[in-house]
């Protein structure tokens, strides 16, 4: 691995450390549901960085998480995060980007924001969705349709944060095309 | 650096990272199957005692999962209203317990000692031709990286509100997303300068 590759994958751990770090925001028009914009994190690291190191910048997340940084939004951390009813949205995470990214490299044809709404949306909402809802299952014996009822509230903010992630790519693409690594 | 740590000293501190870190896997494995709330509810006794046995400080630590309880609410809710309360409540112990269990390893365990503990975890990397040592490089990198994209964040939110009297604005996204790539591109060039990561493929 590169050091280039080694700096970014850290790069975008951060990122996502940081975007927990902003105060949630409600968004009185999609009932007030406070939405962090963390999961957007998520969804960069895969569209701008590809599959495998997209990947390996949420594990690296992650591991940081479980060492004790409270780098969840919230200041939530430790390994009290991998033992609470929302670890398998955590899991999904990391396979969620990865998808995305791999959706990136597989679009490489299409228009960069097409592209990337298009897999920040299969990649972070579908994917994170479908760890996330059976995990919570899993941890708290609810009916799956009631478990998919409670996290469906976040919805609107992530179809938010897929616009985003696109706006971000396209950006980025015009103004320093060799950091969208996955299309590089 | 930002943590979770309560200081120290301890009997739990005084643990080694790996005796609690392979007891939290152990009951963890143990509590997952229990059903009965008589038996979780001691658990979660048990658990407070821990808390308790460090004093103010830990008992402190407990006022910090409030945002937990409320998730545990809308479960019991949740359950409550499918009729099967007495499950929720079961549960809701068991995810009491399990939490702050985990919590308890989280705050009594420096950040240094939990990466140390995981270290031989990395040491198949050197069979693929990787370093043990790059994950710890990461770990560096991003706790550095961390604040630094707040303040490009809060330099560029100056300078907006200098501009227009507005706070913030989802304009800023694309000169963050520029700036802060830029910075890592430097980083990256930086470390290469310096040797780079190659020469951490030997020992410590």
């Amino acid at each position: 691995m590169s050091d280039r590759s080694l700096v970014q994958i850290a790069f975008y751990a951060a990122l996502i450390a940081a975007l927990g770090l902003l105060p949630p925001i409600a968004i009185p028009f999609l009932g007030g549901v406070p939405i962090t914009a963390q999961s957007l994190g998520v969804m960069l690291a895969g569209v701008m960085l590809g599959p495998v190191r997209g990947a390996l910048a949420v594990l690296l997340l992650l591991f940081l998480v479980a060492l004790g940084a409270p780098l969840l939004s919230g200041g939530r951390g430790g390994l009290a995060v991998f033992a609470g009813p929302s670890v398998g949205f955590l899991i999904g995470w990391p396979v969620g980007a990865f998808v995305a990214g791999l959706i990136m490299q597989k679009t490489a044809n299409y228009n960069v924001l097409v592209s990337a709404a298009f897999a920040a949306a299969i990649g972070g909402i579908g994917v994170i969705y479908a760890f996330g809802i059976p995990g919570l299952v899993v941890m708290t014996d609810l009916t799956f349709a009631k478990a998919a009822m409670g996290s469906a509230i976040y919805l609107p903010g992530d179809l938010v944060k897929v616009a985003i992630a696109a706006i971000v790519a396209q950006t980025v693409a015009r103004g320093l095309p060799h950091a969208l690594m996955s299309r590089a | 650096m930002i943590a979770l740590q309560i200081p120290g000293p301890s009997w739990a501190h005084a643990l080694p990272a790996h005796v609690k870190l392979l007891f939290l896997a152990f009951s963890g494995a143990l509590l997952f199957p229990v059903k009965d709330p008589l038996v979780l509810g001691a658990s979660v006794i048990v658990v407070f005692g821990f808390y308790a046995s460090l004093g103010a400080n830990g008992l402190a630590q407990l006022r910090l999962l409030r945002p937990f309880a409320y998730m545990l609410v809308f479960i019991v809710g949740l359950h409550a209203l499918s009729g099967t309360l007495q499950n929720g409540i079961s549960i809701a112990l068991r995810l009491t317990a399990m939490v702050l269990l985990a919590n308890f390893v989280s705050v009594t365990t420096r950040m240094d000692d939990m990466l140390d503990a995981v270290r031989p975890m990395f040491v198949p990397l050197k069979w693929i031709g990787g370093s043990p040592q790059k994950p710890a490089l990461a770990v560096t990198l991003v706790i550095r990286f961390a604040p630094v994209l707040l303040t490009i964040y809060r330099n560029l939110q100056e300078a907006f509100r200098a501009r227009t009297g507005q706070k913030s604005s989802w304009r800023l996204i694309a000169p963050l997303a520029l700036q802060a790539l830029r910075m890592s591109e430097h980083v990256a060039e930086a470390l290469t300068a310096r040797g780079g990561t190659k020469g951490l493929s030997g020992e410590r």
